[in-house]
């Protein structure tokens, strides 16, 4: 099943090629990877199923997140405890389902908020050019430079472990990998005939920035921001299996790895089914982030 | 020459503003690092008299200036729990970490390449569909999954591997292979697109239009151009192996570097924390300088277009 992807991924087919002169919406190419690429399109449904269970959380859970239940401690996945009760007899499968908000929030604000500043920092520093270009690139190749964990672990440091923070350490370390998609985009746009026209006719450097050259980035963006998105997820969940991210009593899929690790060996389910829920998100994110791309974006570098 | 010139001296602002970012960072604390130092027992006396001896009366800017000379002449402060310079701390941390992360590289070079390679072959048939879809799920397993995952099979259940490290090379199997797992599957891919890419080219035809044999095709023509943007790749890994270095070595109780990070935020210790970070990111910062030069030794292309 996963060969659709594969087959797409290094060269638009011919039926792309051929559509590529022809104007053709956003709507139209998500139909056609939908056609071509089941698997992208398996993944979305499946992100779709993990975000109404977040939403929807305090309805499915069979338990409170954080209801202990001490005669029930430790036990094994059974009917009443799908999978099993951690060290304070809290339901894990609840605790999961809680878990998720967390997580897929974490995953999937900071990418927003990184794309916003992300974008607006590439435009300006691809269609000003000059010095200014010069220090928002190096600024971003600061943030590149630095190990992206590490540089959330300095920020969680200097601001303390909280959801906030982890919030701010990530769009840290997220936005100039887009500012540096969309200068590129801005730099070979802004030579071109409309550009040039529009500037002839004197709209501002402003409109022309949004209204011109921004639309043709949001097909890389898409794709930009679909695999950002677990990248976010699987820094929110290192952080917090270190013990330096979510704060307790609230839980994150990273934070129930950290806290049921002591059981390894003995209930393993307690750590290994949230990292199962992770690399399951984080797969999918992946999928669709491919299947987006090869539709959307089919010469945009691996 | 010129051209590597060029690159080195480009580094440098870059640099600078590394060192800039984690300084003013680390320094934005409220609270002075002093009074961490001292715990509970403190008159005023000890707070000035301290405050003075670390220098930090002085001005920002100062400041900033003296870790930079400090730093260059391989002077990286005292670390407030140990009292040991940190230069040594990272010293002694090291070498566990270089030998974590070559041993990690090599899995993951060989592993990614090797299947890279096997998957191009076998284009689209069923045993590529095997190795990529092995190789996405590399790339979606959180590290610590990995490594918790390698030391329930490897150390629980099957006993054949030590679970933390005791400085035997044995017990760095595990956690190098935790550590490389997640880069094999972007090597496989990376591979695997750019043998397939250059296969469609022209001079591939030829080749195989004069006869050669298969594998000397794919080896000594395709190979060695879809190599390039591999090659690259590696070497900007170096960065998330060693993000990736500090959950390894602190599920593997490996004393590295990474495991002095963590160390260092849960004693508060600043000067650590700032020394580990900027080592760590001036390594990044050589090894993607080294990419590029590897690069335009490889792609002479590169070098012309300057």
């Amino acid at each position: 099943m996963s060969s659709d992807i594969l087959k797409n991924d290094i060269r638009p087919d011919d039926e792309l090629s051929l559509q590529i002169g022809e104007r053709d919406g956003i709507r139209d190419k998500l139909k056609r990877m939908c056609r071509q690429n089941p698997l992208a399109a398996v993944s979305a449904i499946v992100i779709l199923i993990f975000i109404l269970m977040a939403i929807f959380a305090p309805i499915i859970a069979p338990y409170g997140e954080t209801e202990p239940d001490l005669l029930n401690r430790l036990q094994d996945p059974s009917l009443t405890h799908l999978l099993g009760t951690d060290e304070l007899g809290r339901d894990l499968f609840s605790r999961m389902l809680y878990g998720s908000r967390l997580s897929i929030t974490i995953g999937i604000l900071p990418s927003l908020i990184s794309l916003i500043i992300g974008v607006i920092a590439g435009l300006v520093a691809g269609y000003f050019g000059g010095w200014i270009d010069y220090v928002i690139m190096r600024i971003a190749d600061v943030m590149l430079s630095v190990p992206s964990l590490l540089l959330a672990m300095v920020v969680m440091y200097t601001l303390g472990t909280s959801t906030i923070n982890l919030f701010v350490a990530l769009t840290m370390t997220g936005w100039s990998s887009v500012a540096r998609v969309v200068r590129s985009h801005t730099l070979s746009i802004k030579e071109s005939e409309y550009v040039e026209a529009a500037r002839s006719i004197g709209v501002s450097k402003w409109k022309i920035m949004f209204r011109h050259i921004f639309p043709n980035c949001i097909p890389s963006l898409i794709v930009l921001f679909t695999l950002n998105v677990p990248s976010a997820i699987l820094s929110e969940s290192s952080l917090s299996f270190l013990g330096i991210g979510i704060k307790v009593p609230f839980a994150s899929w990273g934070l129930i790895v950290n806290q049921g690790r002591q059981f390894l060996f003995t209930q393993p389910w307690l750590c290994l089914a949230p990292c199962v829920a992770i690399m399951i998100i984080v797969l999918a994110f992946n999928f669709l982030g491919d299947g987006l791309r090869d539709v959307l974006d089919p010469y945009m570098q691996r | 020459m010129k051209y590597f010139l060029k690159r080195v001296i480009g580094t440098i602002p870059v640099l600078l503003g590394v060192v800039l970012l984690i300084f003013i960072m680390l320094r934005i604390i409220p609270g002075s690092p002093v009074l961490v130092m001292l715990g509970e027992h403190y008159d005023q006396e000890t707070i000035e008299r301290l405050t003075e001896l670390m220098g930090l009366d002085q001005p920002l800017l100062v400041q900033f200036f003296d870790y930079v000379k400090g730093a260059l002449m391989g002077d990286l402060g005292v670390s407030y729990r140990y009292q040991r310079p940190v230069a040594d701390m990272i010293m002694d941390a090291l070498p566990y970490t270089v030998k974590l992360a070559v041993m990690a590289a090599l899995f993951a070079w060989v592993m990614g390449l090797v299947s890279g390679i096997i998957a191009a072959v076998n284009n689209n048939n069923f045993i590529d569909r095997l190795f990529m879809g092995v190789s996405l799920l590399g790339v979606s397993m959180p590290i610590f999954m990995t490594s918790l995952v390698l030391q329930y099979i490897f150390s629980f259940k099957l006993g054949i591997l030590p679970m933390t490290e005791d400085g035997s090379m044995v017990s760095m199997i595990l956690p190098a292979i935790a550590l490389g797992w997640n880069s094999a599957g972007s090597v496989a891919r990376m591979t695997r697109s750019s043998l397939i890419e250059v296969m469609q080219a022209d001079y591939i035809d030829t080749a195989k239009a004069k006869g050669l044999l298969r594998g000397a095709v794919i080896m000594k023509h395709a190979l060695r151009n879809s190599l390039l943007p591999v090659v690259t790749m590696m070497a900007l890994q170096l960065s998330s192996m060693l993000s990736g270095a500090v959950i390894t070595e602190s599920v593997f109780a490996i004393p590295g570097i990474g495991r002095l990070a963590t160390e260092a935020i849960s004693n508060r210790d600043m000067p650590v924390l700032q020394g580990t970070v900027l080592f760590t990111t001036v390594i990044v910062i050589a090894g993607n300088l080294l990419a590029d030069m590897l690069y335009s030794v490889l792609d002479p292309r590169i070098r012309k277009g300057e």
